[in-house]
């Protein structure tokens, strides 16, 4: 607490200072998520900004998890001593679209500091999800991934599968698992991000709604409404396969990773941004797309992502804007993303970097790379494909996962989950209509 | 006789003492505890640019809406399961550990290692041996038939968070219970044993009616625990589920307030367990601290 004055205190004096003499740079505060290999490379982003201009000093401070962030700013900016820039994780971004007297959008920034910006250049599957209802870009896309599917060669040598061939249906998937099980192996699949992997991409994939009004773009008076016939049929299947193990629940979050890792489920649904971890587990393994039902019509369409996008906030000393958008057309230069993207494994967020890999032979030399960029950009995003939009989502999205723990378990039946999850998710959002409208 | 107070003669010198005291009690106790108070009355969205007041209405909807009654009724559950659990086995340890006389030392020591531990550290500890996937003791289960998914299976999810709750209050009861027994006079125990009460009898008709204050202290100070110092334990085991299965008063708090943001029923809801905390500490000074003469 007393450091953070004190660099806020040095940092107003350096304010000052820059104001009669030109040589100290305006710092500016940056909150992220990223420890470990993953803090190394945004101190490194940082950095390399710094050196390569003598205005602006970012300064990257590690604040904890996500949802740490996000309560640490708050309680920052009720205090009147935010950060400039947020790092804030997707599903707190309708918390962030309806703090509108807090945060200050991307578009805008852009705008009013003349900085150079074409809102074309970006990926418009990565973008969308973080644009209002005009298009207008609200917040920065930085670490993006997006579910795939991972299988382990071995166990698929084992069972007598094609380790090549990754399945791309449900019922491939089943009729994969079922083998993988015949053979002994303890599980046929698992999924990380439960709610994330088998609801949110789910609907988007198969076109969909999650919820009503463009899945919370059009406004707060959204509700849930993903108790469809689809999504009630793979409950059903998900129910009836955790009984033979063709299917294990493996816990919320990515708490399943483990029971891949360890070699005890074949396949896995979890984020691309796994693909360093799984790669460093020494399993073989082979990544695909994620299944989805081919008597679907249209299906299956581009998924939708996860990550953290950074969002900048009001209120800050002003002549830190001019930085922070500099700083942004700096990450979003096709070099510095190309390096993040394949440092990382996250998505890269403009076509020029993702064309800069694939001229630089990245997706040759590392198979399966591609996968997620690929899923993310085909066909085009349509209102169920393009993000979702709905407050207290962290919330929602233990409701979601509690009630399908309860199916999976038994405990419930399919649509008695599924229904109570629409009903209980409803009314968290009526409260978050009621408290920011 | 000790006089039980010492006198001042002038109010100034005492208020002086008292002030640095009375200045923490207000600054970290009183003032936030009035804020929240505050909070309870309001909506508001997170960022807090729009409060409305609206009076009682969310500890309304706490009430008369949604899962917070179950998640009362939860938490009773969980806080008596801890602390019937800690009280029995502590006491068992403690007979057992002063029946060794001099030799129990080591036991002594060993069994208060426990309360050593951070709870987060035990959650970990708990989450790891137990985990569906690579836990040793799952594994061990699976071998005896058993199926151990606290994942999947709330009954067992609420089973390793009450083990690993009382785990670490076993080794503080049985510090408390081991003196107890210690203070009861040999000289009892050997006339009960000439009287031919064997040791069952003995720790039921002798042992437990005297130490009975003991029991009294520390059920108030365990239920407090189970109540409201178990936060890092669920937090590093089970996330309070599965579905809801172990989310008790403070969880729920921590997921309302500090995940969601919605500060108006996260307030309310800390008033509620202020509440309760102050209903246990009356029964403590009034029960509690009458009977036990010291």
């Amino acid at each position: 607490m007393f450091s953070r004055m004190k660099t806020l205190l040095a940092g107003a004096a350096m304010v000052l200072v820059a104001t009669n003499v030109q040589a100290a740079p305006i710092k500016i505060q940056w909150w992220h998520a990223m420890n470990g290999v993953l803090g190394t490379d945004v101190d490194k982003l940082a950095h390399d900004f710094n050196a390569s201009q003598t205005k602006y000093e970012i300064d990257p401070v590690f604040k904890g998890t996500y949802p740490q962030i996000l309560t640490g700013a708050i309680a920052a900016f009720r205090a009147h001593q935010q950060p400039a820039i947020i790092q804030v994780f997707e599903v707190g971004t309708a918390t962030m679209m309806a703090a509108k007297g807090a945060v200050y959008p991307v578009y805008q920034l852009m705008k009013d500091t003349g900085q150079a910006f074409d809102p074309k250049s970006y990926l418009q599957a990565v973008t969308s999800y973080y644009s209002d209802a005009n298009g207008n870009m609200l917040s920065m896309p930085f670490n993006s991934s997006t579910p795939v599917t991972y299988i382990n060669k071995t166990l698929f040598k084992k069972a007598g599968l094609d380790p090549d061939k990754t399945p791309t249906t449900w019922p491939e998937v089943e009729a994969d698992a079922k083998k993988l099980r015949a053979a002994g192996v303890a599980c046929g699949f698992t999924t990380a991000w439960p709610s994330w992997v088998l609801v949110e991409n789910f609907n988007a994939l198969h076109n969909l709604p999650l919820g009503t009004l463009d899945n919370g773009f059009g406004g707060l008076a959204t509700r849930l409404d993903f108790n469809n016939p689809l999504e009630l049929r793979m409950w059903t299947d998900l129910a009836k396969w955790e009984k033979t193990k063709i299917y294990d629940y493996g816990g919320r979050a990515d708490t399943a990773y483990a029971k891949f890792a360890s070699g005890q489920c074949g396949m896995m649904m979890e984020s691309s941004a796994s693909r360093a971890s799984v790669l460093a587990s020494k399993i073989d393994f082979g990544m695909g797309p994620l299944p989805y039902w081919p008597d679907v019509k249209g299906a299956p369409l581009n998924s939708i992502i996860g990550g953290a996008t950074l969002w900048v906030l009001k209120g800050v000393p002003k002549e830190q804007y001019k930085g922070v958008a500099a700083f942004f057309a700096y990450l979003s230069q096709p070099k510095v993303q190309a390096w993040w993207h394949q440092n990382t494994g996250y998505l890269p967020i403009t076509t020029a970097a993702y064309d800069l890999s694939k001229s630089e032979g990245y997706y040759t030399k590392n198979p399966g790379a591609d996968v997620a960029i690929k899923q993310m950009t085909r066909g085009t995003p349509t209102a169920n494909s393009r993000g979702l939009r709905f407050g207290s989502f962290v919330q929602i999205r233990d409701i979601i996962e509690g009630n399908l723990e309860q199916v999976v378990a038994g405990k419930k039946t399919p649509k008695q989950g599924l229904d109570d999850a629409v009903t209980q998710g409803n009314a968290l959002l009526a409260q978050f209509q009621q408290a920011n409208q | 006789m000790i006089a039980k107070r010492v006198t001042f003669k002038r109010t100034g010198l005492p208020l002086a003492l008292l002030a640095p005291q009375l200045a923490v009690t207000g600054i970290f106790f009183l003032w936030p505890t009035f804020v929240a108070l505050k909070q309870s009355l309001y909506r508001s969205d997170a960022f807090g640019l729009r409060q409305v007041f609206t009076g009682l209405e969310n500890y309304r909807a706490l009430l008369f809406h949604g899962n917070y009654l179950a998640t009362l009724e939860r938490s009773g559950f969980f806080a008596g399961c801890v602390t019937v659990l800690s009280l029995a086995v502590g006491l068992v340890l403690a007979v057992m550990a002063d029946s060794l006389g001099r030799s129990g030392r080591i036991w002594q020591a060993l069994l208060v290692w426990p309360y050593a531990l951070a709870p987060a550290v035990a959650g970990v500890l708990w989450a790891y041996m137990f985990d569906p996937a690579i836990g040793p003791i799952t594994h061990a289960l699976a071998h005896i038939g058993i199926d151990w998914n606290h994942v999947l299976n709330s009954g067992e999810a609420m089973t390793l968070i009450v083990m690993a709750a009382a785990m670490k209050q076993v080794a503080y009861n049985f510090l408390f219970y081991l003196a107890a027994l210690q203070a009861i006079p040999k000289s009892l125990m050997e006339a009960a044993a000439l009287d031919a009460a064997g040791p069952v009898r003995r720790l039921f008709s002798l042992i437990i009616p005297l130490i009975a204050p003991t029991t009294l202290f520390l059920l108030v100070v365990d239920l407090t625990y189970a109540f409201f110092d178990t936060f890092g334990l669920i937090d590093s085991t089970t996330y309070g589920g599965p579905g809801n299965s172990t989310t008790i008063m403070v969880y729920q708090v921590y997921k309302d307030g500090f995940i969601d943001q919605r500060f108006g029923p996260a307030a309310a809801q800390s008033m509620i367990l202020l509440l309760l905390v102050g209903a246990l500490t009356m029964v403590q000074f009034t029960l509690v601290e009458r009977r036990i003469d010291y």
